[in-house]
């Protein structure tokens, strides 16, 4: 398969955004000075990171995708010794990142590593229940201390204690600390998250590749639906809601509850009625973890968590006010979906003739069923909870930066690297210090308005979905996974891009992600915000849904995605929903609009569009 | 009912009845009415929809032969032959098919067959119901060359006459050239072959084709394979269309891929002259889907139901008869084992390979890799 040229794609510069690269860490560009790496980078093959990044990176949200290429390297690489693949590079270009599996190429080098991996890889899975129990314990341990970390604000005089307790340190040393400080949780959290990811995804996806080698036209679907019906506090949020909507009818103050969709109005009726008082101690209690869900995938500063927008989840508490009053069961229907479960498995079983498949299947379903709870629950831990506590965090380090006048907004923040923000508060706290002005005052706005220009040029960009040169397998499991590196996607998404007007498309594909057909209009959303206008049997078009969409998923009868495997969360809610899901079409959001009538078979993964 | 009405003719005993119905036999019956018919027999037995019909017996077969003189001077003119023989072969077989085809039955077998065929009308409600008459071999088992594809299958035949005389070129079909050839080869002798007639009610099929109990194309037993023309099955059977083709999950029911093809050819009937034809397929219908969703879901049902009962992989003939409301109009005429995947898998070696544990799985799949282009 053909693909571009990483550094012709990245010669062709976005008029006006000359200098981008000093956005982003220098080893992230792809390099024309430097003959060995040129040519490395030449060979490589790079997806674009759709599935976590929709939109270009701003500078500061950076940090999170340093974080994962690091840890997931060291993991694979340093950790476990993967035997055939070291880490997953990255790169970068407009703000869109691309990523590439490294393989080991020396098969001496790989056999040596097998032992290795044997015996490492090998502890985690004999030990996985006891040592995701110790993880728990350490995740929570990081948020804690999160959440206690005070940013502290720079007085013109320092308190007298400072005197009196002989303190010996400063606000300005403890403001630079504590960002370190911050920043160094933020990368530990991190650290965690992939302790057990990649085995995780080893385990499942070499479990599907199995059941595929038995029945090579069993539908990833089905194979997922084997490990389904197995709680995780990813639902957990939703839930809430759910408890919350019944709670508001049984103590009578679902009116007041629904009369607006302003939480701020909501809240203050609520406050003025005795039952209002008691459902909103409900609600508090329903807010500490599980509000700290992120409206997105938590990965970018502005995904803002049901905490910070509570109009969102009034919004899905009053959907299921609205569906229990209609006499609509709201609750998940696990009894079916565990009922369902077992019928597929065990028909699929009584179809392999083989003692020793059979055991292993067995042995392999047994073990994705081990792995599956971290699979899905390490998204609540990091990228929901840690995430959403520490995008505050730094909000209190921008409102410092912005009082003392190195940038205009808070929001403007995420313009800076994480290191030029250490680099300002130097700035500041010296200045503070000496009782003179920072410098930055005079260079940073300047930059922030000239970089946020660049932000929305790179918003408009069409990154391509794969550049360089196509090996011929890929054995890195994260890879395989999440961007479902097969041979049909890659061709699917490449037969879009070559049609030059998205609005001629007619049919396209995705991944089937819940079986089953339906017609209907199309509403698309690009934000958990647009759940809001979507009207009842519509077909929902999102670039992703995550656990803040739930709500959504009472209203819509079929759903289509741009990014997201069998595994992902729409592929999933759908399934237990029982209705139509593809996944994965790579551009959906794009050639679809609002009120188009579309198709959706979640069997086969066709779209048709009809024009 | 069957052995009565023999008796009551006088053209048989109970014994060693010359026809039945095909509800009386089941898929042991292959000695007495071949392959096809005792498959049918089967399947109607085990609860699935197939069209009904009866069957002249080998017992039936060996009495006509026996009446007309045949059996006996069969030997004579066989006598002699080479196998490879051709042009020899070719004129002898035309002698005997000539002679089978012109050789009335015997009053008393005429008889019996125009009364089950009467008897066949009223059942289906249908004067002079159309039949399908098909030769169903009792040799189809025999290794190498098989029988079946060369004796002959008649669509739409109306009328007592014309069912007698496609009985009869059903049965001279056993005497071609190849056949003989065949025979003399292999060392099987000629007086020893049996053959049955089977008379079906014709499903006027709006549109049919066949289906196999795992995917032909790679052996997976979880899916059902259906392919489908417009009109009788003929089309998809002789593969003189590619047929529209679908992949239904066998355990969940769902469509996993279709294909609609270009179809240019339909297998009708043409209401003028009562004959099935061989027709051009209307421009603007040749890419249709030719069976509708929920047919096509039924189907995959069915074929599951009879896997089932068979306990194997399975080849079935189907189709929608557009004569019957929907829920009642989808028809199996005819199911026989798979064999080619059933066979290649038992040969083959454990998916699991070497590895016996998840561990040593994920590693042999990890040094593997997956296939990117």
């Amino acid at each position: 398969m053909k693909f571009p040229v990483p550094h012709d794609v990245k010669a062709a510069t976005i008029p006006g955004t000359e200098g981008w690269e000093r956005m982003y860490p220098y080893q992230y560009q792809f390099v024309t000075d430097d003959p060995v790496r040129n040519q490395y980078e030449k060979e490589m093959f790079w997806f674009y990171d759709g599935l976590h990044y929709p939109e270009p990176l701003y500078p500061f949200d950076t940090i999170w995708d340093e974080a994962w290429f690091l840890a997931l390297s060291q993991y694979n690489n340093r950790i476990f010794m993967v035997p055939p693949v070291r880490g997953v590079d990255h790169r970068m270009i407009n703000g869109y990142v691309y990523i590439s599996p490294v393989p080991v190429k020396n098969p001496d080098e790989i056999g040596s590593r097998v032992p290795h991996f044997m015996e490492r890889a090998g502890h985690y899975y004999k030990n996985w229940d006891d040592l995701e129990k110790k993880w728990k314990v350490k995740m929570e341990a990081t948020i804690r201390e999160l959440e206690k970390l005070e940013i502290p604000r720079l007085a013109d005089m320092e308190d007298l204690s400072v005197v009196t307790d002989a303190v010996g340190e400063s606000k300005g040393y403890h403001l630079l600390k504590n960002y370190d400080d911050l920043i160094n949780l933020g990368i530990k959290c991190w650290q965690y998250h992939f302790e057990f990811l990649n085995l995780g995804y080893a385990a499942y996806v070499f479990f599907l590749d199995f059941a595929q080698k038995l029945f090579p036209s069993i539908p990833a679907q089905r194979v997922t639906q084997m490990i389904s019906g197995i709680d995780v506090i990813m639902y957990q949020p939703d839930e809430e809601l759910k408890k919350l909507a019944k709670k508001a009818i049984e103590l009578g103050v679902d009116n007041a509850v629904t009369f607006s969709q302003e939480w701020t109005e909501v809240e203050a009726a609520l406050k003025k009625l005795p039952k209002g008082v008691e459902w909103l101690t409900s609600l508090n209690l329903s807010r500490e973890p599980w509000f700290n869900v992120s409206t997105g995938t938590g990965w970018f500063h502005h995904d803002r968590s049901w905490n910070d927008a509570m109009n969102i989840p009034l919004n899905g508490i009053q959907t299921y006010i609205q569906k229990l009053k209609q006499g609509v069961n709201i609750e998940r229907p696990m009894e079916q979906v565990r009922a369902e479960r077992d019928r597929i498995t065990a028909e699929y079983r009584g179809l392999i003739e083989k003692p020793e498949d059979l055991k292993q299947f067995d042995e392999l379903l047994g073990c994705a069923k081990t792995v599956f709870p971290y699979v899905e629950n390490h998204l609540f831990y990091v990228e929901h909870w840690f995430h959403s506590v520490f995008w505050n965090k730094m909000r209190d380090v921008a409102a410092i930066l912005v009082e003392h006048g190195i940038i205009k907004d808070v929001e403007d923040v995420w313009l800076l690297r994480r290191d030029e923000i250490k680099q300002a508060l130097w700035d500041v706290v010296t200045a503070w210090a000496t009782g003179v002005t920072p410098r930055g005052t005079q260079t940073w706005p300047k930059e922030v308005e000239w970089r946020k220009g660049v932000m929305q040029k790179f918003k408009e960009w069409k990154a391509p979905p794969a550049i360089g040169t196509a090996p011929e397998v890929i054995q890195e499991p994260f890879t395989i996974v999440l961007w479902g590196v097969t041979n049909s996607s890659l061709a699917d998404w490449a037969k879009v891009a070559e049609v030059k007007d998205l609005s001629t498309v007619k049919e396209f594909k995705g991944f089937a992600g819940s079986p089953g057909i339906v017609e209907g209009k199309a509403r698309v959303c690009r934000t958990v915000e647009d759940i809001r206008s979507l009207q009842e049997g519509e077909i929902l078009v999102a670039p992703t849904t995550s656990p803040s969409w739930a709500p959504a998923f009472a209203k819509i009868k079929a759903c289509v995605t741009d990014v997201g495997g069998v595994m992902s969360h729409a592929a999933i809610v759908c399934r237990e929903y029982g209705m139509p899901a593809v996944v994965g079409t790579g551009h959906a959001t794009k050639i679809i609009q609002t009120g188009m009538m579309i198709r959706v078979d979640g069997s086969s993964g066709a779209i048709t569009v009809a024009r | 009912m069957a052995t009565n009405l023999n008796t009551a003719a006088g053209a048989g005993s109970s014994a060693a009845p010359e026809l039945c119905w095909l509800e009386e036999v089941r898929k042991d019956d292959v000695a007495l009415v071949g392959g096809k018919c005792s498959s049918l027999g089967e399947l109607i037995n085990a609860g699935v929809r197939v069209p009904p019909g009866f069957a002249l017996t080998t017992h039936g077969f060996a009495r006509f032969m026996r009446d007309a003189g045949v059996s006996g001077e069969i030997p004579f003119m066989l006598n002699g032959l080479v196998h490879d023989d051709l042009e020899q072969l070719e004129l002898v077989s035309r002698d005997i098919r000539s002679m089978i085809e012109e050789h009335p039955f015997s009053w008393e077998m005429e008889d019996a067959i125009a009364e089950y065929y009467r008897r066949l009308s009223v059942r289906c409600m249908v004067p002079a119901v159309p039949v399908a008459v098909r030769s169903s071999a009792t040799a189809e088992d025999l290794p190498g060359a098989s029988f079946a594809g060369q004796q002959d299958t008649y669509l739409w035949i109306r009328g007592v006459d014309d069912v007698l005389h496609h009985a009869r070129r059903c049965i001279s079909s056993l005497f071609t050239a190849r056949a003989i050839s065949y025979r003399i080869r292999m060392g099987f002798p000629h007086e020893e072959v049996a053959l049955s007639v089977g008379f079906q009610k014709m499903a006027n099929a709006y549109t049919a084709g066949v289906m196999f109990t795992c995917n032909p194309g790679n052996g997976d037993r979880s899916v059902i394979a259906i392919d489908a023309n417009f009109g009788f099955g003929e089309s998809v059977v002789s593969g003189e269309v590619t047929p529209d083709h679908f992949v239904v999950n066998k355990i969940t029911l769902d469509i996993l891929e279709r294909t609609i093809s270009c179809k240019e050819i339909t297998y009708t009937v043409d209401f003028e002259t009562q004959k099935s034809v061989r027709t051009e397929t209307p421009f603007e219908r040749q890419n249709v889907q030719s069976v509708i969703d929920e047919e096509i879901i039924e189907l995959a049902r069915m074929g599951k139901a009879i896997e089932k009962h068979y306990g194997r992989q399975m080849d079935i003939e189907w189709a929608v008869d557009k004569d019957l409301p929907a829920g009642g109009n989808i028809f199996i005429l005819q199911a026989r084992p798979e064999t080619v995947w059933s066979e290649k898998r038992d040969k083959e070696a454990a998916v699991a390979g070497k590895a016996t544990s998840a561990m040593d799985f994920i590693l042999s799949s990890l040094m593997t890799g997956k296939k990117v282009s």
